[in-house]
């Protein structure tokens, strides 16, 4: 379709219907030394000047795809498989927005649902919605699921220390109005079982922790349980390609970020966030679920299962009006998810555990650095460094293009001069031999 | 229309009888057939306090989503979890397998202010127009 600006008549014509003269009446309300603050920007350029230009501009950047990359912390560099793209830019994808009589779209109905069952299959998990904004929105979702399922009379939530930081800021502000008491998560004596009770709403932890560690949680699923308790899950969908799905510890809900699956940085988002939960909380879940069926003439065909009436026609009484979907970022992921299959999700974690476990031991044996190995851990790992971890980065940085790992101490003052490294498949062995090559100078 | 000569109703449609010392509460005939098929019944928790014409449950049909009101004041004592797995019992037997709370009432005499089934028939015919 054509962008077609409106004419001087059509403008016209809109002015004198609303009953006003001129276009800057519009603006009549903003103080008038505001409306056009004088901008100081240089002489115009030439096309060819300002292509330059920005181009210098870029340059300065370093980009992952010149130097190494260790960081991860909830964002992780994995590989993209062309087929994404390819299918994700299709027109009848890439613009269409989710229309409000949704069956007239089974193509989209259809991805949805594609994406719902490989989502579900990852995370053992009955049910999964159609998406959320991130990995931090749709565990705030969880939360607000938990209070709902108890029907607003457990108005407490423990949340593991070893949640991301960011998703424990976000589960907050999400949930500033509902008069909750969110606990654990910054008290660092108390074991997470004896603060559980019959208040208790919902038990939040992350598989694998913000650390990287992952363990058997089925003792802290009992304890939830033992206490009518959600637990709630927050999981790398990668790491579940190798490690048991977290159904297997009694999960009510798993939540996570999906970008992992097929999405790139994308410059901190647009990013996908995964929701899944049992059956029986349906419905209290946020978002929709799309379902397969046929038609009269007997013809596989695709619907809105459950959309939550109280969504449209009830909307006070909604347990949440969030509507929204990532639905481009949802395909992405089911694209990649079809795309590598049941061995491939294996493949990319192996790979990455294996990589990281190599890290981890070259590190370890460095003067001075000592890697966290109190659990097992799955792509990330924390080191105790002999230099605060901001000095080290920037030599990194400056020296051999590395961009290098998260300060924990940022999060953790227990764990000053801690840095969190990630290693992914994306790291090749000469990457890992250089980082552990220059670890070693900038120490020495 | 079917009616229960034995219940008492209200203008919102809903019915309570007293069975023991207790009344037991539901959505009449009427309103079963106006809702159309029902799919889904939200009920409170055995123990829940209420005081007569508050909303206590949701019942969602294929057109409707509407609050179910409780025709006396008092406390839940049984909920029928059948409508769980069952919803469509709402429709089948509304007076019988499909109803939907058993209170303790606080005043049992509360119930005789609400309609007969006669009085109800009236009201839904007038409320038809």
């Amino acid at each position: 379709m054509p962008y077609i600006p409106h004419s001087d008549a059509d403008r016209k014509a809109m002015l004198e219907a609303i009953g006003v003269s001129s276009l800057e009446d519009l603006f009549a309300d903003v103080p008038e030394r505001a409306r056009f603050p004088g901008l100081q920007l240089p002489p115009a350029l030439s096309e060819i000047g300002a292509r330059w230009e920005l181009e210098s501009l870029a340059e300065a950047n370093l980009t992952t795809g010149e130097g190494s990359c260790f960081l991860g912390a909830g964002v992780y560099r994995h590989f993209v498989p062309a087929v994404v793209d390819a299918v994700i830019s299709r027109g009848e994808f890439y613009t269409a927005y989710t229309p409000y009589q949704p069956e007239v779209s089974q193509g989209t109905l259809q991805s949805i649902f594609e994406y719902q069952t490989m989502i579900c299959e990852l995370t053992g998990m009955d049910v999964s919605n159609a998406s959320h904004y991130d990995g931090a929105t749709s565990t705030a979702e969880a939360v607000i699921t938990a209070i709902n399922v108890h029907r607003m009379r457990r108005k407490k939530v423990v949340m593991s220390r070893f949640v991301h930081p960011q998703y424990r800021d976000v589960v907050r502000t999400y949930t500033q109005g509902l008069d909750l008491t969110i606990v654990a998560d910054e008290d660092e004596s108390t074991e997470i079982e004896d603060l559980l009770d019959e208040d208790t709403a919902c038990l939040i932890v992350q598989y694998p922790d913000f650390l990287g560690r992952f363990e058997d949680l089925t003792a802290l699923g009992e304890a939830a349980r033992a206490v009518g308790a959600l637990l709630i899950v927050v999981a790398d969908p990668i790491a579940l390609g190798l490690l048991k799905p977290p159904a297997a510890f009694g999960a009510d809900i798993v939540t996570g970020e999906g970008q992992g699956l097929g999405l790139g940085l994308n410059y901190g988002g647009p990013y996908l966030g995964f929701f899944a939960a049992r059956s029986k909380h349906v419905r209290k879940i946020a978002g929709r679920l799309v379902g397969q069926t046929v038609d009269t003439d007997g013809e596989r065909g695709f619907v809105l299962t459950l959309a939550t009436r109280e969504q449209h026609i009830r909307r006070e009484r909604a347990t949440s009006n969030i509507c929204t979907n990532q639905g481009l970022m949802a395909l992405a992921a089911a694209v990649y998810m079809a795309a590598l299959g049941k061995c491939g999700m294996r493949q990319v974690a192996e790979t990455c555990y294996h990589k990281a476990h190599y890290a981890a031991d070259q590190i370890d044996a460095l003067d001075g650095f000592t890697v966290l190995r109190d659990k097992p851990f799955f792509k990330e790992f924390a080191v105790r460094c002999p230099r605060p971890v901001a000095e080290i980065n920037d030599e990194l940085l400056r020296r051999w293009a590395i961009i290098g790992g998260y300060d924990l101490g940022r999060d953790y003052p227990d764990l000053e001069d801690h840095m969190l490294l990630c290693v992914t498949e994306m790291n090749p062995r000469q990457e890992i031999d250089l980082l552990v090559k220059s670890l070693k100078e900038v120490t020495s | 229309m079917k009616l229960d000569p034995e219940a008492r109703y209200t203008e919102s449609h809903e019915w309570g009888r007293m069975e023991g010392d207790e009344v037991v509460c539901g959505v009449t005939d009427h309103a079963q057939e106006t809702l159309s098929d029902v799919v889904y019944v939200e009920l409170p928790m055995v123990g829940d306090v209420f005081d007569a014409g508050e909303p206590y449950g949701i019942v969602e049909s294929v057109k409707a989503a509407s609050d179910l009101y409780t025709p006396v004041a008092g406390e839940v004592t049984g909920v029928n979890e059948e409508l769980e797995t069952a919803p469509e019992m709402v429709n089948q037997d509304p007076y019988g397998d499909g109803w939907t709370i058993r209170l303790d009432p606080t005043d049992p005499d509360e119930l005789d202010d609400l309609m007969t089934a006669d009085e109800y028939e009236a009201f839904v015919e007038e409320e038809e127009g």
